[in-house]
């Protein structure tokens, strides 16, 4: 009876103690030894958005998930991973929503388009005006 | 009873915009005036009401009374007074009482203050004045009434969330609405001058002070916020492209074309339609903050379809004042008499390059905001961040430092190219003196934009001081000071921004009391770790020295424990050096007895603020120089009989 009681405690104690034992984020607050591949993870970090929070990229976040993808992407690069691997990676994961730099879906094309039209339109409408008035004077 | 009070006197506040309005409306359109004398003795009443109404807000939350819905929700007994007292304005209902109350304090600034503009015109501007206070009466009333009672009392409050527990915060709101507020003004100002057909120098004059006001609290509010950002966060990011940071910059941006152009408009009775626009515009981008704000639109499309009430009154009023304003445009543009010509080579000219880059600027970062929305209507979620951000206005911004640079040494009307090539040659050797210093020393290690600020901040630095070379220093004009010190704000903080993007050092650690860590020249040991207990929080709180060149400093970062409601934050600890800043955050204990430690030396970072700090105190000096030149131009008129 003990035993089974015993058996039945570690039953229920298993998942718990898998949660805490979840392999903890290594890399989460630890920087790569070699600084070129540090500075590639972590300009990719600046780019990627902390799903869990408002408008933070997971390089200022301290929330939990933000500090697992770190350690996943610092990992990852040093295993000699792209930064444009791993982002394609994360968005097939989580939907283009999770990174900040925008892709090359034609449903961005007016995003890039807009501030050229504006300051062309703008600047055609300011050179107009002044050539006309050149000529009037 | 206080809260009733409150109620009441919000209520009265309400009809009398209403009769403010009315009085108006009538007095204008049937010039009677008998209605028309009643304006200005309304609009103090309105602003007392509704001022008592904030009173009665605020004494609410000083004394915990949990009987009041708003003050459950957001406040405790035990917060310290200054959280109380903030917490008035620290939540939805708060926040649009101080809107209409200093919009009502305006209002009566403009009643009583005003005195150059013609009687029509001053008296069209209350009236659109009363009537944008009216929307948000209706607006409080009906859908966000701030005394609203609970029936029972609550036992007690469920707090104000912790990150806003934060002497910089409880300020910053104000600041900021006092900026809304004052591009409010602006617009009825605009309004009024429409209406009454007065669109002239004379309005640009009457309407100055009251944009340079807003725009120095926008400042002040915005500089303010990311600081607060770069401290409370723990990061070290002082500028996140957030769309409530937007939501700040876009009325900012606004104003700041605004307040070059309305120079036009005054000196030289040029760009008056423009101008006319650009008020509006700076009141829409207002609104459309507060909107975005507000309404919870930002968090999801979908948090706003659940609860759409707030939002959609707010998006109704955003209709409605910048629909009707825009149709007065259409129907009265044509009255608006064109402004002088002017040549090609002229300040005017420069001004005008300003008010483009900043309108581009404007729309970059307004369609940005918005575009994450109009994607998700269409079923695709994309988020657009600081990379576009930066890619985009960073550019721009840098070609509008640098039209910055040649305005002020460009005369008005007409001046020649080879001249302002002169003036301008020692910021172009100091230009390139920077670039090949710094290509020299950092090639390859630092970004382009970084690079370029760097070489541009230092161009416009000194080219901000050419305007004084020739000029009798001790009778030069306080707007010109003003100005001057103005751009050089613009430097500092553009030197700050890229320093710091350029040559930030971080480091991470697990450190146990008693290790060292080596970081930019400094030397950090971790000495001790202790409990420390607040007013409302417990913390862990470490001892680290910090060590460079034979100085020592200690600093105590800290990791605190909010009960009410239960959230963490880490309490970062800076030094302040003439060169930059040191800033530690002691994170989360590990399971060896370690701790997580985050070191950076931020190079120059406080100049960001301090630029930030040098513009608004320009825009204060010009404030000064002009109204004190205006009471001369008053007394000297008085002198000679004219009592005008």
């Amino acid at each position: 009876m003990k035993h089974i009681l015993f058996l039945f405690a570690l039953f229920i104690a298993a998942p718990i103690y898998a949660q805490t034992a979840l392999p903890p984020a290594p890399y989460a607050d630890r920087q790569l030894d070699d600084p070129a591949l540090e500075k590639k993870a972590s300009d990719l970090m600046l780019t990627i958005r902390c799903l869990t929070c408002q408008s933070q990229s997971i390089a200022d976040s301290n929330a939990s998930m933000a500090g697992d993808l770190r350690s996943q992407i610092r990992e990852r690069i040093a295993a000699g991973e792209e930064p444009e691997q791993i982002r394609a990676w994360l968005i097939e994961r989580y939907g283009d929503w999770i990174s900040y730099e925008p892709t090359d879906d034609p449903l961005l094309w007016p995003l890039w388009a807009m501030p050229l039209l504006l300051l062309l339109v703008g600047g055609l409408l300011v050179a107009a005006r002044i050539k006309r008035k050149r000529k009037g004077t | 009873m206080i809260a009733e009070l409150g109620l009441a006197a919000l209520w009265l506040a309400a009809a009398l915009a209403l009769l403010q309005c009315v009085l108006a409306g009538l007095g204008l359109t049937q010039s009677r005036d008998d209605l028309l004398s009643g304006v200005r003795p309304v609009a103090v009443c309105q602003a007392l009401l509704c001022a008592l109404a904030f009173l009665c807000l605020i004494l609410l939350f000083l004394r915990s009374d949990m009987s009041v819905l708003l003050v459950a929700m957001n406040s405790h007994s035990a917060k310290p007074w200054l959280y109380k007292f903030a917490g008035a304005w620290g939540n939805h209902e708060g926040s649009m009482l101080l809107w209409v109350t200093v919009m009502g304090v305006a209002g009566a600034g403009v009643a009583l203050l005003e005195r150059t503009l013609k009687r029509d015109t001053h008296m069209a501007t209350l009236g659109a004045q009363a009537l944008i206070s009216l929307g948000f009466y209706a607006f409080l009333l009906f859908s966000s009434n701030p005394f609203e009672r609970l029936a029972p009392p609550a036992a007690d409050g469920q707090g104000l969330n912790p990150l806003l527990q934060d002497p910089g915060l409880a300020f910053h709101p104000p600041t900021l609405y006092f900026g809304y507020v004052g591009l409010s003004v602006a617009f009825s100002f605009a309004v009024g001058a429409l209406v009454t057909r007065t669109v002239d120098a004379a309005f640009a004059r009457a309407m100055r002070p009251w944009v340079l006001t807003a725009w120095v609290m926008l400042t002040i509010g915005i500089v303010a916020g990311s600081y607060w950002a770069y401290y409370e966060l723990g990061w070290g990011g002082w500028w996140f492209w957030d769309p409530v940071e937007n939501a700040s910059l876009m009325p900012w941006l606004a104003a700041t074309a605004l307040l070059h152009s309305v120079t036009v408009l005054a000196t030289r009775d040029a760009l008056r339609a423009w101008t006319v626009m650009l008020a509006v515009i700076a009141f829409s981008m207002s609104m459309v903050g507060t909107f975005l704000v507000r309404s919870g639109i930002l968090t999801s499309v979908h948090a706003f379809a659940v609860d759409p009430e707030r939002g959609s009154f707010i998006l109704a009023l955003l209709a409605i004042y910048i629909g009707g304003a825009l149709a007065l445009f259409g129907a009265r543009v044509g009255t608006v008499r064109e402004g002088k010509q002017f040549e090609a080579m002229s300040r005017e000219t420069w001004l005008v390059v300003n008010n483009l880059l900043l309108t581009v600027i404007l729309g970059v970062v307004l369609i940005g905001t918005l575009y994450p929305l109009m994607t998700e209507a269409f079923g695709h979620k994309v988020s657009v961040g600081p990379p576009y951000f930066n890619r985009i206005a960073g550019p721009l911004a840098l070609m509008l430092m640098l039209a910055m640079m040649a305005g002020p040494l460009t005369r008005w009307r007409r001046d020649k190219p080879g001249l302002v090539a002169e003036r301008l040659i020692w910021p172009a050797l100091a230009m390139a003196g920077i670039a090949a210093a710094l290509g020299v020393a950092s090639w390859g290690k630092i970004g382009l934009l970084p690079f370029l600020g760097l070489v541009v901040a230092g161009g416009v630095a000194l080219g901000s001081i050419v305007p004084l070379g020739k000029r009798n220093l001790r009778r030069t004009p306080l707007f010109v000071w003003g100005m001057v010190i103005a751009h050089m704000g613009c430097a500092v903080s553009l030197a700050g921004m890229a320093a710091d993007s350029a040559f930030t050092t971080e480091k991470l650690a697990a450190m146990k009391p008693g290790d060292n860590v080596e970081a930019a020249g400094w030397s950090v040991t971790f000495s001790s770790v202790a409990p420390v207990a607040g007013e409302n929080w417990s913390a862990m709180q470490a001892d680290m020295i910090a060590q460079r060149g034979g100085a020592e400093a200690l600093l105590n970062p800290q990791n605190r424990f909010f009960s009410d409601p239960p959230t963490t934050t880490t309490e970062s600890a800076i030094l302040t050096r003439w060169d930059g800043q040191l800033y530690i955050v002691l994170g989360d204990a590990l399971d060896d007895g370690r701790w997580q430690v985050r070191i950076w030396w931020k190079p120059f970072v406080t100049l960001i603020w301090l630029g930030g700090l040098m513009i608004a105190a320009g825009g204060v000096l010009t404030i000064i120089g002009r109204e004190r030149r205006g009471w001369l131009l008053k007394l000297r008129k008085i002198h000679a009989g004219d009592w005008g």
